[in-house]
C-alpha cells in the first residue's frame, strides 16, 4: 500500500474513532466520547448506534491490508472495502434519520429500528472522505486512469460532491412534479400541467392575448444570447486587436454591469425610460414623442439583460481571442490572404468554441434571470418569475413550479446539446508547445467600424445608467427631489466611534455576512470548476458525459427552485444544514460552478494536449502537470471563474431568498426589502457600496492571479497602429 | 508526490469543513426564531424591543407571507422557526388548515377586536389577528389633474375610459392583495356582477404586477395613474411627500387581517408563547407607527397611529375569511379569473 493510501486510512480512523460523529449543537462537547458529541466508535461499541458498526468493519478490513505490498489483489480488496464502507455509510445515513422517517426496513436491518440520529458532523464527513479515497486508490491500483492516484481521487471527490449537492436536490424537487399533495404518483395531473396552454399557448401569433410563457422565455433567451455574444465579441476584438483610444476605460465600463446588484439596473432604466423617466421627459419635450410604457415588457427586459450579461460574453471571448495563435493568422497572410479573408477563414472559425460558449451562457443566464423580469416584465411573463410565484404566490402550487422547472431545464439542456453538435469533433487547439511568437492580425476595417458602432452607444448607455445609480444615493428622491443628502448612507453605513468601533448602520450585518460567504465560496467554486473542466476534457473515464450533464443541471435550474430544493434536501439528516452559513456557501459553489467549468473547458480546448504529454513524458505526475503547465495557461479562465463566482455570490437573489436566515442574511435580500418598502435611496446607496466592494474584490483577484504569459511580441499593436490606414 | 496530491484533495474537503465550522447553528437556549412578514423596519423594531425586554435572543428573518408559508411547508418535517409574525392572513389560514401551526389561547385575547378573534376562530385557534388594513387604491394627483378627470372616489370611478391603460393591480395568482380585491368584489357585488366589474376594469389595467404593493410604488412615481393596493401601502408614500392620495372606495371595501401563528414543532415553544402574548399587548402594537407602518392594531387599548386610514370612517364589508380563505374556493375563483378575465383581449 502506498503512503498516501495509508494517510487516507489514518484520516478514516481519525473521523471514526476520535472526532464527534454528529453535527454539534453549538460547540457543546458534553459527554464526549458518548452522547450527542460522541465518536462513532464509542457509540457503536456502547450499543447506542449499532448501525455504525459496518463502517468500522470496512475500515478495519482496510487496515489489515495496509501492511501488505501493492498487488492486484490488494487493489481489488481495497475497492471492495471502500465500496462496502461507502454503501454502509449511505445506507445508515438515509435509513436512520428523524423519528418516523428515513427507510424503516433498512433501519431495522441495520439494527436501528425506530431509532433516530441527528445530522452528520465532522467525524462523519472525514470518514466518508477517507472511504471514498480508499475506493479511488484501489481503482488506481487496478490500473484505472493509468494508475494515477490524483486523477481517480479527484474524479471520486467531484462525483460525490456533484451527486450530493446537485443531483440529489434536483431529483428531490423534480419528484414533486410527479406526485400529488399526498405523495401518490399522479402522472395524469403531470401531463395536464405540462401541456397546458399557459405554457405553450400561441395566442400572440394571431390574436392579442399573450403567448405561453415557454415561448416568451425562449424568444427572450435567444435574443439575449445573440446580442450579448455579438456585443462581447465586438468588445473583445476592439480591446485586443485594435489601437482604439480609451480601451482601458471601456474595459472597466463593460465590466460594471456584472458587479451591479439585481433590481438596480431595472430601477435605473425605469428612472430613465419609464413613463415619468428623465429621458422620456426630454424626448416628449423636445421631439413630441408621447410618453409610453414601452420599457415594461420584452424590450425593457431584453435591454436590462443585455446590459447585465454582455460582460460575461466579453470575459469569455477575451480569453478566447487572446488564445488564438497569431502564427496561424500570419500563415494565412504569408499565403497571400488579405485581412478580411484571414478573419473569415482563420480567426472566425477559431472563435467558434468561444462564441458557442458565450451564447450558451447568455441564453442560460437569461433563462435563469429573475430580477429583471420581475422589475420590468410588465405583462410579459417568463418561466423564472412564474416559477417563483408558483412557489410563493397566492396559488402555492409546488407541483406546477416543478413542471415549469422541467420545461426550463429542457430548454437549457437543449441549448447545451445544440452547442455540442455545432462544435462537433473539430479541433480548436491553438496554444501548443511550438514556437508561437506571431503578431496578431489586424482586424479588417469593416469589422472594426462595425464593432465600434455597436459598442459606443452601449458604453454611453452604461455610463448614463451608472450616473443615475451614483447620483441616486446622494439625493433625497431620485427623479423627484434632487436635494443633495448623505442621509441614505448614514442610515445604512453609520459607524459610531464614541465607545470604540461600533458598526451602527442597518446594512452592516448583511454586508459582513455577504463578504464572508463570497470570500469562502469563490475560491472553492473556481477550484472545483476548473478541476472538473480538467477531468472532463483531459481524462477519459466511465460516466464522463453524465458528469458533464449533471454539472449543467444546477446552472439550468432556476435559483428559486434550487433554493427550495436545497431546503427540501438538506433540512433533515443526514445532511442538516439549513439555517447555517454553510448552505449559502454550498448553494453558491454549486450554482456558479458551471461557469468555472465552461470557461475552463473553453480555455483547455485551446491548449494542445501535447503540452500535457510532454510534461508526463518528463515523468511529472498529473497533479504536477496540472499545477505547473495547465494552470498557468488557464489563468484567464481562473480569473473569470473567481470573479464570476465572487460577484454572483454577492448579487444573486433568487437562489438565496429561501436560504437566508436571521443570522445569515445577505445584502441582496436586504436590498430587495428596501425596494419593496419604497426606499429606493437606501437601496441605491447600498448597491453603490456593493459595486465599490466588488470592484475592489475584482482588482484584488486580478492582481493576485496575474496574467497568463504567452510568448508573443508585445510590440504588435504599436506596429500595426503606426501603419497608414488603407 | 503522493502526499502532495493527497494534501490537495484533503484541502478541498477541509475548505468545505472550515466553511461549516464558521456556521454551526446557534445554541437553542434562551432564543427565538422569528419569521417576520411585514416590512423590515417594523420587524426589526419588534425583534429588538422584545429582546431588550425579555433577554431572549431573537433571530429574525423578513420574508413575504407567501415565502414564509413556502418555507414552513418545506421545513415541515424538521421545523426551524418558532413564531411567524405578520403578513396577510390567508397564508396563515392555509398553514393552519395544513396543520403547520399550533393552537394557542393567549390571556390577551380578551382585549382584542372582534375581527382579530374571528381570524383566531377561523384558524381553529392556530392564528390570530395582529393588525388590519383595508383595501383601496392610491392615485397620482399630478396625473389625474393632467387628465382633467374628477378625483376617483369609488370602485366605479376606476372604469372611466380616460383611465385606459392607467390602472395597476397585482395578479391574484401571485399576490394576496389582489386576491383580496377579487374576493372583495365578489362579496360586494355578487359573483356575476363582480366578474363583470373585473372584466370592465381589465380594459383599464396596464399591467398585473407580481407583488401586491408594487402598484402603490408605481403610482407614487407616476408610472401609473391609479394603483389598487392596501390603503396603508399608499399611505407610506404619501407620508414621504410623494404626490399620491390614498382612497377608501365609497361602495365599501374588504380588508386583510395581518396574523401571527406559532410554528408546530417549535424548538423554543415557551419563548414563542411569551412573544405571542407580548405581541398582542398595546405597547408592542404601538411600535408600528414609528416604523412607518400605518395598519390598525388589533388590541382595543393600543393607540391608532394618526396617519392610519380610519377604519371606523370606512364602509367595510363583512368579509368571510373562512369561505374565501379556503383552498377550494380560492382555486375556483383564481381559475375563473384566469379564464374569464385575464385571457380577455384588451
Amino acid at each position: 500500500m502506498r503512503p498516501s493510501t495509508r494517510l487516507a486510512l489514518l484520516f478514516g480512523w481519525l473521523g471514526y474513532a476520535l472526532m464527534p460523529w454528529y453535527l454539534p449543537e453549538g460547540w457543546d462537547l458534553a459527554g464526549y466520547p458518548f452522547g450527542r458529541a460522541g465518536t462513532a466508535l464509542a457509540l457503536a461499541t456502547s450499543g447506542a448506534a449499532p448501525w455504525l458498526w459496518p463502517i468500522g468493519i470496512a475500515l478495519l478490513a482496510t487496515t489489515l491490508l495496509a501492511v501488505r505490498a501493492e498487488t492486484s489483489f490488494s487493489g481489488r480488496a481495497l475497492v471492495t472495502a471502500g465500496l462496502c464502507g461507502l454503501v454502509a455509510f449511505f445506507a445508515q445515513g438515509f435509513a436512520v434519520t428523524l423519528p418516523d422517517q428515513g427507510i424503516p426496513w433498512l433501519a431495522a436491518l441495520l439494527g436501528g429500528a425506530g431509532a433516530a440520529q441527528p445530522g452528520m458532523g465532522f467525524g462523519a464527513l472525514l470518514t466518508l472522505f477517507a472511504l471514498l479515497l480508499l475506493l479511488c486508490h484501489g481503482l488506481a491500483y487496478r490500473g484505472f486512469c493509468r494508475g494515477d492516484l490524483f486523477t481517480t481521487s479527484t474524479i471520486g471527490v467531484v462525483v460525490l460532491l456533484i451527486g450530493h449537492f446537485i443531483f440529489l436536490p434536483v431529483a428531490t424537487i423534480l419528484r414533486s412534479a410527479l406526485v400529488d399533495a399526498d405523495g401518490n404518483w399522479a402522472l395524469g395531473e403531470f401531463a395536464g400541467r405540462l401541456f397546458s396552454s399557459t405554457i405553450w399557448g400561441l395566442g400572440c401569433v394571431g390574436g392579442s392575448i399573450a403567448c405561453g410563457v415557454a415561448w416568451n422565455t425562449l424568444i427572450l433567451g435567444v435574443l439575449t444570447g445573440l446580442i450579448t455574444t455579438l456585443l462581447g465579441l465586438a468588445c473583445a476584438l476592439l480591446v485586443l486587436r485594435t489601437a482604439m483610444p480609451g480601451k482601458r476605460l471601456m474595459r472597466a465600463m463593460t465590466v460594471l454591469p456584472i458587479i451591479t446588484p439585481p433590481f438596480v439596473i431595472g430601477l435605473a432604466l425605469i428612472l430613465l425610460f419609464g413613463r415619468s423617466g428623465v429621458v422620456t421627459g426630454l424626448m416628449s419635450e423636445w421631439f413630441g414623442i408621447p410618453r409610453s410604457r414601452w420599457i415594461y415588457g420584452l424590450p425593457g427586459v431584453l435591454l436590462a439583460q443585455v446590459l447585465a450579461f454582455a460582460p460575461i460574453a466579453f470575459l469569455v471571448l477575451m480569453g478566447v481571442v487572446q488564445g488564438i495563435a497569431p502564427s496561424l493568422e500570419e500563415a494565412a497572410q504569408t499565403l497571400g490572404a488579405r485581412h478580411w479573408p484571414t478573419f473569415r477563414s482563420v480567426t472566425w472559425p477559431l472563435l467558434r468554441p468561444g462564441l458557442a460558449n458565450a451564447f450558451l451562457l447568455g441564453f442560460v443566464e437569461s433563462l435563469a434571470d429573475f430580477g429583471n423580469p420581475l422589475v420590468l416584465g410588465g405583462n410579459f411573463e417568463v418561466l423564472s418569475t412564474k416559477i417563483f410565484f408558483a412557489v410563493v404566490g397566492a396559488a402555492h402550487n409546488q407541483g406546477m413550479a416543478a413542471v415549469l422547472a422541467i420545461v426550463l431545464l429542457v430548454f437549457t439542456l437543449g441549448a447545451f446539446w445544440l452547442q455540442q453538435s455545432w462544435l462537433g469533433g473539430k479541433s480548436y487547439t491553438t496554444v501548443s508547445g511550438k514556437g508561437d511568437a506571431g503578431i496578431p492580425a489586424k482586424l479588417p476595417t469593416s469589422v472594426t467600424v462595425l464593432s465600434a458602432a455597436v459598442i459606443i452607444p452601449w458604453v454611453v448607455l452604461t455610463a448614463v445608467i451608472y450616473a443615475v445609480i451614483l447620483i441616486g444615493g446622494f439625493v433625497k428622491t431620485m427623479g423627484r427631489d434632487h436635494t443633495p443628502t448623505l442621509e441614505h448612507y448614514r442610515t445604512g453605513f453609520a459607524v459610531d466611534f464614541s465607545h470604540g468601533l461600533f458598526f451602527e448602520g442597518a446594512a452592516w450585518p448583511s454586508l459582513f455576512t455577504t463578504l464572508k460567504v463570497a470570500a469562502i465560496s469563490a475560491p472553492l467554486t473556481a477550484l472545483i470548476g476548473l478541476l472538473t473542466a480538467y477531468l472532463l476534457t483531459r481524462q477519459r473515464f466511465v460516466g464522463r458525459q453524465l458528469l458533464e450533464f449533471t454539472t449543467m443541471l444546477s446552472f439550468a435550474i432556476p435559483g428559486t427552485v434550487l433554493g427550495v430544493a436545497y431546503i427540501l434536501a438538506f433540512n433533515v439528516p443526514p445532511v442538516e444544514i439549513t439555517g447555517t452559513g454553510l448552505i449559502l456557501v454550498l448553494a453558491f459553489v454549486f450554482r456558479n460552478m458551471p461557469v468555472g467549468i465552461r470557461s475552463g473547458i473553453a480555455g483547455l480546448a485551446q491548449i494542445d494536449k501535447s503540452l500535457d504529454e510532454a510534461s508526463t513524458t518528463l515523468r511529472a505526475r498529473s497533479f504536477t502537470t496540472l499545477r505547473r503547465v495547465v494552470l498557468p495557461l488557464l489563468k484567464p479562465a481562473l480569473v473569470a471563474a473567481l470573479i464570476y463566482s465572487f460577484v454572483r455570490s454577492i448579487t444573486s437573489v433568487s437562489a438565496v431568498i429561501f436560504l437566508v436566515s436571521a443570522e445569515y442574511n445577505l445584502s441582496t435580500a436586504y436590498i430587495v426589502g428596501r425596494v419593496e418598502a419604497g426606499e429606493f435611496g437606501l437601496a441605491i446607496a447600498y448597491s453603490s457600496v456593493l459595486i465599490v466592494v466588488m470592484a475592489a474584490g475584482i482588482a484584488l483577484i486580478q492582481f493576485g492571479v496575474g496574467e497568463r504569459k504567452l510568448g508573443r511580441r508585445p510590440v504588435a499593436l504599436a506596429t500595426s497602429a503606426a501603419e497608414p490606414a488603407r | 508526490m503522493f502526499l502532495r496530491s493527497m494534501t490537495f484533495s484533503v484541502l478541498l474537503g477541509a475548505g468545505i469543513l472550515s466553511a461549516g465550522a464558521a456556521s454551526a447553528p446557534a445554541s437553542a437556549q434562551g432564543s427565538l426564531v422569528m419569521y417576520c412578514g411585514v416590512q423590515e423596519e417594523w420587524c426589526r423594531a419588534m425583534s429588538t424591543t422584545f429582546e431588550k425586554e425579555t433577554g431572549i435572543k431573537v433571530a429574525m428573518t423578513r420574508k413575504s407571507a407567501g415565502e414564509v408559508y413556502a418555507q414552513l411547508r418545506a421545513e415541515a418535517s424538521n421545523p426551524r422557526g418558532d413564531i411567524w409574525w405578520g403578513g396577510t392572513g390567508d397564508p396563515h389560514l392555509q398553514a393552519a388548515e395544513e396543520g403547520l401551526t399550533l393552537e394557542y389561547e393567549s390571556p390577551a385575547n380578551k382585549d382584542l377586536h372582534d375581527w382579530a378573534l374571528n381570524q383566531w376562530k377561523a384558524a381553529k385557534q392556530r392564528s390570530i389577528g395582529i393588525y388590519a388594513g383595508a383595501l383601496g387604491f392610491g392615485y397620482n394627483t399630478e396625473q389625474i389633474k393632467a387628465k382633467g378627470i374628477p378625483e376617483p372616489k369609488c370602485w366605479a370611478d376606476l372604469l372611466n375610459p380616460k383611465l385606459r391603460d392607467d390602472v395597476q393591480v397585482a395578479d391574484p395568482n401571485s399576490s394576496g392583495t389582489a386576491y383580496t380585491l377579487l374576493a372583495t368584489v365578489v362579496q360586494l357585488m355578487g359573483e356575476d356582477k363582480g366578474f363583470d366589474y373585473l372584466k370592465a376594469l381589465h380594459k383599464n389595467v396596464s399591467q398585473y404586477t407580481k407583488s401586491g404593493a408594487a402598484p402603490a410604488k408605481a403610482a407614487s412615481l407616476g408610472e401609473t395613474a391609479v394603483g389598487i393596493v392596501f390603503i396603508h401601502d399608499a399611505v407610506v408614500f404619501a407620508v414621504q411627500g410623494d404626490p399620491i392620495k390614498p382612497v377608501a372606495p365609497c361602495e365599501g371595501t374588504g380588508y386583510e387581517i395581518g396574523s401571527m401563528s406559532i410554528v408546530k414543532g417549535a424548538r423554543n415553544l415557551e419563548n414563542a408563547k411569551k412573544f405571542y402574548d407580548w405581541a398582542l399587548s398595546p405597547a408592542a402594537q404601538a411600535l408600528a407607527a414609528p416604523a412607518k407602518s400605518y395598519q390598525v392594531p388589533s388590541n382595543k387599548n393600543a393607540t391608532v397611529p394618526p396617519q392610519a386610514p380610519k377604519m371606523s370612517e370606512m364602509k367595510l364589508i363583512n368579509y368571510d375569511f373562512v369561505k374565501y380563505g379556503s383552498s377550494a374556493e380560492r382555486t375556483r375563483l383564481l381559475t375563473k379569473w384566469d379564464k374569464e378575465v385575464k385571457a380577455l383581449p384588451k
